[in-house]
């Protein structure tokens, strides 16, 4: 059962091949099986047999769409009101949400189960989520190494047959990077195509959420579930929603293909370079055209993010206060020390040393310096895409530099791990679209290639990453030992 | 660059964030290494460029001043760590 595509489980519960509950009861069994690799922060095995059984009698009425029944795993940053909603903090370890997010809410609709909540970087700020106060989540196929994030624990369920869907969320690259780590599929959607009501805030003006799935197929139609307009996020655009898994059979002939040189210089493992070249390959046989291009602010993203998503950060996280939810310390002297120990005593390290950078950033004296500064870089690194495609429909390269790393390689040193996001972070302060899917296995470990689109192009990016997925089987690879 | 251990308590200050001395040594390393490094962003001119707040440069949508949400007081006060009679409570501030 783990094996099919969500298209394949929605006929089997419509030909009662099998039920929503027999489904749901197979990943149960599977998350219980691999829990070594701490994917999941709460099970919610009970609720979840509820909700296939709603979903049975959907399908039984007739009254089901293309997720009804279909089981998933949500990123634990969505709000819900089942169960606790930590966002992988001591901080919210005890906190139960009073609403559900946008996100949550449509998928109900939809008839979706909710398997649990997965693992991920506290507040979502990592990119190996090592980062939790639940401790790291392990990559499926190198358990000694780290299997991206923040959304670790949605890419492993995935990757690891434990869940056939899963939610994220991508501020820099926490979708895309993990799905190149784990070998499957992750599509960071335009900022404000999907709803950011009742998703804990990192970085509000780069956060977005997004699908994972084993194939581009599968993501289609989760995000055709997740997008769409909603009032209560005042950032979520007003824009028509295409039938996203009708738009995949569209022939690539004629379609322009940029490589930026930018991705493809120092830095980039050989081996994820050769694969590069054979993806290029096929999309030239495919009849694309291959086209080099340059970004040429492509080595400033970087700092300009860090000093943007470190600035929101620090006055998103303010609310964590002791008062009105979440953590509070124990005998606090006075308001003060109520305010300082309960933050210190709940945010781990890379929390506060964000809050302190950003702090820092945002104080009297150095705003213009680095935010305004990087806010402007920010609109030169949009102008360098904006003028890329005007020549371009897709841009290509790697996900990332490099295979997924070992557990503790990088953890002391910040900076060494913030350059691992270089090839996504761009996408997200220009707020348009990528999608990382599985083009090769180096050593043991998946390569992933990254397809960027303009903004509102997800359902090119899919149709490209549906047509390479009919050509090769890199997708169709499950982890020795997971099978 | 450097910061000094006055200014790292003073941005602990602002931050909200009690701050050992172990821990305000660790940053006097940290942090001048990450601004170091963003600094790197100086090598481009940027005067005359306006900054971009949004990926779409849209502009905060409006909407009809009415009420839409009902009182919801007790279900957000269940989270809280410490109540009474509908009002969250803090250590004394006045003597």
């Amino acid at each position: 059962m783990e094996e099919l595509s969500v298209r394949q489980l929605a006929q089997g519960l419509a030909h009662r091949q099998f039920s929503s509950v027999e489904l749901t009861r197979h990943f149960l069994a599977r998350m219980q099986a691999h829990r070594h690799l701490n994917a999941f922060i709460t099970e919610m095995g009970e609720q979840a047999v509820r909700q296939a059984r709603l979903a049975d009698q959907r399908i039984r009425s007739g009254d089901h769409g293309p997720l009804t029944g279909i089981p998933l795993a949500h990123k634990d940053i969505f709000c819900m009101q089942d169960g606790k909603t930590t966002c992988g903090s001591k901080m919210l370890d005890n906190f139960i949400a009073p609403y559900d997010a946008t996100v949550v809410q449509k998928l109900e609709q939809a008839g979706c189960v909710v398997l649990g909540k997965t693992n991920m970087d506290e507040f979502a700020m990592g990119s190996s989520s090592e980062n939790s106060f639940y401790g790291p989540v392990r990559n499926p196929w190198n358990s000694d190494c780290v299997p991206g994030g923040s959304s670790g624990g949605s890419a492993v369920a995935v990757a690891a047959r434990m869940a056939p869907l899963a939610t994220g969320t991508d501020t820099g690259g926490s979708i895309r990077q993990p799905a190149a780590f784990c070998g499957i599929t992750g599509l960071k959607p335009t900022y404000g195509r999907v709803s950011r009501y009742g998703m804990v805030a990192y970085a509000s003006s780069l956060d977005q959420a997004g699908p994972f799935g084993k194939s581009a197929l599968d993501c289609a139609y989760l995000l055709q579930a997740m997008s769409g307009f909603d009032d209560r996020d005042s950032t979520c655009m007003d824009e028509p929603v295409p039938v996203y898994p009708r738009k995949l059979d569209r022939s690539l002939r004629g379609k322009v293909v940029g490589i930026p040189d930018e991705y493809f210089s120092e830095g980039l493992d050989p081996e994820v370079r050769v694969f590069m070249e054979r993806a290029i390959a096929w999309a030239e046989k495919e009849g694309c055209i291959i086209e080099n291009i340059r970004l040429p602010n492509t080595d400033l993203a970087i700092p300009a993010y860090y000093v943007i998503a470190m600035a929101e950060c620090s006055s998103n996280l303010s609310r964590y206060d002791g008062v009105r939810f979440g953590y509070r310390c124990r005998e606090p002297k006075n308001l003060h020390d109520l305010y300082h120990r309960s933050r210190s005593e709940a945010f781990g390290a890379e929390v506060k040393r964000r809050i302190m950078i950003g702090t820092y950033a945002l104080s009297t004296g150095y705003y213009d310096a680095y935010y305004r500064k990087a806010q402007q870089i920010r609109r030169l690194i949009s102008e360098d895409f904006n003028k890329a495609f005007q020549d371009v429909d897709y841009i290509l390269g790697p996900t990332t530099p490099e295979p997924a790393f070992r557990i503790g390689e990088k953890v002391d040193d910040p900076v060494t791990m913030y350059l691992s996001d270089i090839y996504t972070i761009s996408v997200n302060l220009a707020g348009i679209p990528a999608v990382s899917i599985p083009c090769g296995i180096h050593k043991g470990l998946p390569v992933g290639m990254q397809l960027i689109g303009n903004h509102f192009e997800e359902d090119k990016l899919l149709n490209f990453a549906h047509q390479y997925q009919q050509a090769t089987d890199w997708h169709t690879r499950c982890p020795p030992g997971f099978e | 660059m450097s910061i000094s251990l006055e200014e790292i308590q003073k941005i602990s200050l602002l931050a909200r964030l009690h701050v050992s001395a172990e821990e305000a040594g660790q940053y006097a390393v940290d942090l001048p290494g990450i601004l170091a490094w963003v600094q790197q962003m100086n090598k481009v001119d940027t005067q005359g460029i306006e900054p971009m707040a949004h990926p779409m440069d849209a502009s905060q949508r409006l909407r009809e001043d009415t009420v839409t949400e009902t009182d919801q007081r007790s279900r957000f006060q269940s989270v809280a760590p410490s109540t009474e009679k509908g009002l969250y409570l803090v250590p004394k501030v006045i003597e």
